[in-house]
């Protein structure tokens, strides 16, 4: 108790001329530093690493030797990815009500906005650098892979491809995104993305193989089968319409809503 | 400066706040005092936008919370010191809130040491840490962007009396260097230590607010005699009305100056006379609150 105030509260009372607004790539730097700093939040993300080379040696040891291209290898480790990626954007958001943290961070930033623009473009960034990763690890194991089965390298992912690859990503992130701001809850985030991602389409398959008024509708609203066009790498004009069609129905607008419930909503 | 004006929330059919109006002013440390769940917790939730009013308004120096360009260089809060990512550290908690208002690395290191938090406790993840360091924890957290306000809900919360100490000169140390202070509390001894105004309200209503002189003022006097019945007649013939208190003395509403001035003109020598201290206040704040209070339902509910 040797400090006092006024060592270190120099200028009370002072207006402060200095004082500027917050800019969005200040929330950004801080949010990146927060998805890293808990032990929770740095093996969520180091998850993604340790996942992708254990797919990429599964893969060199399991799959049949003329399986062993790159698009296998990009799956193998992609698949992962998907379901990790959209925990991460989920619970930057949820931890600052379930770990009641938000009453810091929206007091020092009142602009929740700022904070959620903050925290999507984290996570983009995060999903971006984990694609990277998986694809430069992805071609690791094509080369190793087919070394060790003495079989031709094939590189069947074009350009194209792998860019529709990442955005079949994002839309995964996204929905966790949107999850969050919706929600709000940790628990609750996590379990509604599982019935989203895995109950809805299983449902949505057994519905349209028994109604074909439903088959005629599904490609428009079922966001994973939209989503399979992106990572399979076929999209005609008609499929790009699908995707835009579910990303409108399963992101955008619960996002929209979702936002305007983080606006709304008390912070205890 | 906190400048509260006409504050009202209200849930459904249920009002937590009801028309709150007073003023915080720099240099002086204002108590918010009342017993749980009177409000203040829901009425610093709108003061710094985390909670929207249904009616009235809050401003700070001047500016709505949420207009404030970058809030921690202007407003210190603590709202809840064990709202913290667990899996923090102390340390990394206070280096967030540097990176945010964005002022020097430095100011980390010394805050920790105003609030005594060692090295080891400070690379703890919060998690682990008592109720007091992260009271500690809390405070510097407020002050680290130098604010000239500083908003505290329950400050003392989980301190040892060494530390209610040390935030009871901090705060005061703070104020005389012309600082805002609001901090709320359930206790009123707590409050009429450090406080230089005090506001009270119960149920969500402002129930009375002034600056801690004249309510102890108003809290009335108190005066002793060795004879007793001859002070109450003397009192009673100068149209004193007094009641006797449990240790013997008589409490009066009037001025001790009346009260003198009648003692002597009944010839009765005084052994005590003095505005009732904080005995006072604190029948004050029991009576003002009595309806509002949960023990007296219950005590009625039970007779």
């Amino acid at each position: 108790m040797t400090a006092t105030v006024s060592t270190v509260v120099d200028r009370v009372g002072d207006r402060r001329p200095d004082v500027t607004r917050i800019p969005l790539s200040r929330a950004v730097r801080v949010e990146l530093r927060k998805m890293f700093d808990t032990r929770a939040g740095f093996w969520l993300i180091a998850s993604i690493g340790i996942t992708g080379l254990i797919a990429t040696v599964a893969t060199v040891a399991f799959a049949p030797d003329a399986d062993l291209t790159y698009y296998t290898f990009a799956k193998a480790i992609g698949f992962p990815i998907t379901v990790i990626l959209p925990m991460v954007a989920l619970l930057s958001i949820t931890s600052e009500w379930s770990q009641r943290s938000g009453l810091t961070t929206f007091t020092y930033v009142p602009d929740r906005r700022l904070v959620i623009g903050a925290k999507t473009l984290t996570s983009i960034a995060v999903a971006v650098a984990s694609m990277l990763f998986a694809f430069a690890i992805g071609a690791v194991g094509t080369v190793v892979g087919s070394t060790v089965a003495g079989v031709p390298e094939v590189w069947d992912v074009s350009l194209g491809h792998a860019l529709t690859i990442v955005l079949g990503n994002l839309t995964c992130l996204l929905t966790g995104t949107m999850l969050g701001m919706l929600l709000r809850s940790s628990a609750g985030g996590m379990v509604t993305y599982f019935v989203i991602t895995l109950l809805v389409p299983t449902m949505s398959g057994l519905l349209a193989a028994s109604q074909q008024w439903f088959a005629d509708l599904q490609p428009w609203v079922d966001l994973n089968y939209a989503q399979s066009f992106l990572f399979d790498g076929m999209q005609t004009g008609a499929e790009w319409a699908h995707i835009a069609s579910t990303v409108a129905i399963w992101i955008v607008l619960p996002g929209i809503l979702g936002l305007r419930l983080v606006m709304r909503s008390e912070v205890h | 400066m906190i400048t509260i004006d006409s504050l009202t929330k209200r849930y459904g059919a249920f009002t937590a706040v009801h028309d709150i109006t007073f003023t915080a002013r720099p240099g002086r440390v204002t108590g918010f005092l009342g017993p749980n769940g009177a409000g203040k917790s829901t009425s610093m939730r709108m003061m710094v936008g985390l909670t929207t009013p249904t009616a009235g308004s809050v401003t700070i120096s001047g500016r709505r919370f949420a207009d404030l360009p970058n809030p921690g260089r202007e407003v210190g809060v603590m709202l809840d010191a064990s709202a913290q990512h667990a899996g923090r550290t102390g340390r990394e908690i206070l280096t967030i809130a540097q990176q945010v208002i964005d002022i020097p690395a430095r100011r980390v290191g010394e805050m920790l040491e105003l609030v005594s938090l060692t090295e080891s406790e400070a690379d703890r993840r919060v998690g682990g840490y008592s109720l007091g360091m992260r009271q500690r924890l809390g405070i510097a957290a407020a002050l680290i962007g130098d604010p000239q306000v500083l908003i505290l809900d329950e400050p003392a919360n989980g301190l040892d009396p060494a530390g209610i100490r040390w935030m009871r000169d901090l705060l005061r140390d703070y104020a005389d260097h012309g600082g805002t202070v609001l901090l709320s509390s359930h206790l009123l001894t707590e409050v009429e230590i450090v406080a230089d105004d005090i506001v009270m309200i119960g149920q969500g209503r402002l129930v009375c607010q002034g600056s801690k002189a004249e309510l102890l003022q108003a809290a009335g006097t108190v005066v002793r005699a060795t004879d007793l019945p001859a002070l109450q007649r003397a009192l009673a013939t100068a149209g004193i009305t007094a009641s006797v208190t449990e240790d013997g003395a008589l409490r009066t509403d009037a001025e001790p100056t009346a009260v003198g001035a009648a003692a002597y003109d009944g010839g009765v020598p005084l052994t005590e006379l003095r505005t009732a201290d904080s005995g006072g206040l604190e029948e004050m704040f029991l009576e003002l609150t009595a309806d509002t209070q949960r023990e007296t339902h219950r005590e009625r509910a039970a007779a």
